[in-house]
């Protein structure tokens, strides 16, 4: 069965937290959330968890006891060790004893957190409480196995690590969604979905995205002047900008081809070129 | 200096309900104590009992209210009625003289009726009252430390039970691990009870200790049975650690949740007649005495122990303590089915539809 939510709308008093979002969560895929603060990541995982009823739309989850959730604001008790952490979650999610100590252990030993067991969890680096916050999540072996941001502050080794944990996890059968503000990172997910002010900009394959980039993008050295200055935005050293109509390079610009960074970014500048064509001032 | 001040004075600002209790709690705190502060006896109900109680209640002056007369009544009956504490004094006039029994569990009743009737023979004609002899049951030394262990113990309940156990919920909230916890397969009743579990067993060990600290350096008599005690005190018990997780589950941070327990503390502290006797105080806060918790505990503990009262006899008690344990009990699950699991209902009725339709 697929999770997901279709045409799901959340309204937080006046605010729009949600317009229409849909997203499908087959098991065996990693669906990557990407979007800026505020795009409504979060509030569309905690809708998929129940944490949140929405205003519009359907959300198709399992039973809370088959999902495994890691909140973006913490996953752990910093006054419990690794392994006390581990043990309450397997316990609540009704995960007899000895099976709890075997899962306990093997998990362990494949985040490399063997060592840190009986350590309390205020006590681990950042990027091992992440990835005892991840690991607590799909303790239960989840059916639906959501993350809010699990790779946020976190070093490269770590969000190495946790992408392979990650992407066991959907091996094993889960239906993984999660989010994350790292678009470079997010090209290692199966399926993505763009969010922006909660409105979906785009959804598909990572290389579909970058693939369905309308109009051309180049690279320069300097940003441009006038209209075009608003169609532009820096990359590294250079300045990257995009023609909605296809147009070749003049005066040494050169053409690009859009990964997905520039993919979302396209998205992004396309729909606020399209609010303020319509009328409406940029966000 | 002057950015910090600026700085603090926003954050005071931000949390309102911070400064509404800062402001409302002394105005509570001066209104109840103020009224509530009284050793004064104004009333001493009394039960007249024996062959000339029809002419001995006719001439007991003020401060007696003479409850009952009974001419066919004996001693056996009056000290049944001061054990219940239907009453704390009882006349017993018989052929040969006149015995008034006071109850040494109301200590200031107690004193205050000794006082009265040195300068009562003058008044009551020896004709009609005879020879009066006075005796005290139940605390015969009028102790104070018998009477205030009991309470103590419960005070000491109170404690443990309201200021550490309302920490707990808001700990998970700043923590970040109440949105965990939303979405665990785990009950709202069942998040109560584990929540309080820990801190029962914590404060029955306090509550053992206690009390048998009382007995042993205090020389507290333990009079009534274990049993209807032990049942007294977990009841209490349970209503007390459930008040702590309720201030914990509507405060937003740890100040808040501390100050709203110094809230319910006090004024029990005040007001349940652990200190103050409640027919001392008018009758706009002796109210507030009858829907708190350690009134009804202060009552079951003082009557089990000093007096030796009966399960019977402290029935409305327990009755009452039951009721505001319900009531707590109910408004705390169902704070957590809100603040815990906001959607999980919402989202329930249409995926019951779905599988009804699908059947």
């Amino acid at each position: 069965m697929s999770w997901g939510v279709h045409d799901v709308t959340v309204r937080f008093g006046e605010h729009l937290a949600l317009d229409a979002v849909s997203l499908e969560a087959p098991p065996g895929r990693v669906t990557g959330v990407v979007g800026g603060d505020g795009a409504g990541k979060t509030t569309l995982l905690r809708c998929l968890v129940g944490a949140v009823a929405p205003d519009g739309g359907t959300v198709r989850s399992p039973e809370a006891r088959r999902i495994g959730y890691l909140a973006s604001t913490s996953g752990t008790y910093p006054d419990l060790t690794v392994e006390e952490n581990l043990t309450f979650s397997a316990t609540a999610y009704g995960v007899s004893p000895a099976r709890a100590r075997t899962r306990v252990a093997e998990l362990l030993d494949r985040t490399g957190l063997e060592p840190a067991r009986d350590r309390l969890a205020a006590n681990l680096s950042g990027g091992m409480r992440q990835k005892l916050g991840v690991i607590r999540a799909m303790v239960h072996r989840p059916e639906l196995l959501v993350l809010d941001e699990p790779t946020t502050g976190v070093d490269p080794v770590s969000r190495a690590d946790l992408w392979w944990l990650v992407a066991r996890a959907a091996a094993d059968g889960a239906a993984v969604v999660l989010t994350t503000a790292y678009l470079d990172e997010a090209e290692r997910a199966s399926w993505l979905l763009a969010l922006d002010g909660g409105r979906t900009l785009t959804q598909g394959t990572p290389d579909e995205i970058a693939a369905a980039v309308p109009g051309t993008i180049r690279s320069v050295s300097r940003r441009p002047d006038g209209e075009a200055a608003r169609r532009s935005w820096r990359r590294a050293a250079k300045w990257r900008v995009w023609s909605p109509a296809e147009e070749l390079g003049a005066g040494g610009a050169e053409l690009v081809r859009p990964d997905l960074n520039d993919a979302v970014t396209v998205a992004a500048l396309a729909t606020e070129l399209e609010t303020a064509a319509n009328g409406g001032g940029p966000r | 200096m002057w950015a910090m001040i600026v700085k603090e004075f926003r954050q005071l600002r931000r949390d309102r309900r911070t400064v509404a209790l800062l402001v409302f709690q002394p105005i509570l705190m001066l209104v109840v104590f103020g009224y509530a502060a009284s050793f004064d006896v104004s009333e001493v109900p009394v039960n007249v009992f024996g062959p000339g109680a029809e002419r001995v209640a006719r001439v007991l002056p003020p401060p007696f209210e003479v409850q009952e007369v009974d001419e066919g009544a004996d001693r056996a009956d009056a000290e049944s009625a001061l054990r219940d504490a239907e009453v704390p004094v009882a006349v017993v006039t018989s052929s040969t003289g006149t015995t008034v029994l006071l109850d040494g569990s109301e200590l200031f009743i107690a004193q205050e009726t000794k006082a009265t009737l040195a300068t009562l023979s003058d008044r009551v004609p020896e004709e009609i009252a005879g020879s009066v002899e006075v005796e005290v049951l139940f605390n015969p030394d009028l102790e104070t430390s018998a009477i205030m262990i009991p309470g103590l113990a419960a005070m000491i309940l109170l404690f443990v039970g309201s200021v550490i156990t309302s920490l707990g919920v808001v700990r998970e909230r700043q923590a970040g691990t109440l949105e965990q916890l939303a979405v665990m397969p785990i009950r709202p009743v069942d998040v109560f009870l584990g929540k309080i579990a820990p801190y029962f067993v914590v404060a029955a060990v306090d509550m053992v200790i206690v009390v048998l600290a009382g007995m042993w350096l205090f020389d507290v008599p333990f009079e009534g049975s274990v049993f209807v005690f032990t049942l007294g005190a977990l009841l209490f018990l349970f209503v007390t650690l459930g008040t702590g997780v309720l201030i914990s589950s509507v405060s937003q941070n740890q100040g808040q949740a501390i100050q709203l327990a110094l809230i319910v503390l006090l004024p029990q502290v005040m007001l349940s007649g652990l200190i103050f006797p409640l027919s001392s105080m008018p009758a706009g806060v002796r109210w507030i005495g009858y829907v708190l918790p350690l009134t009804y505990f202060v009552d079951i503990a003082r009557g089990v122990m000093i007096r030796g009262a009966s399960f019977e006899a402290l029935a409305t008690s327990f009755l009452y303590l039951a009721i505001i344990g319900l009531v707590v009990f109910g408004l705390a699950t169902l704070r957590f089915r809100g603040s815990l699991a906001p959607a999980r209902r919402r989202r329930e009725t249409p995926e019951r539809t779905l599988e009804e339709a699908l059947r």
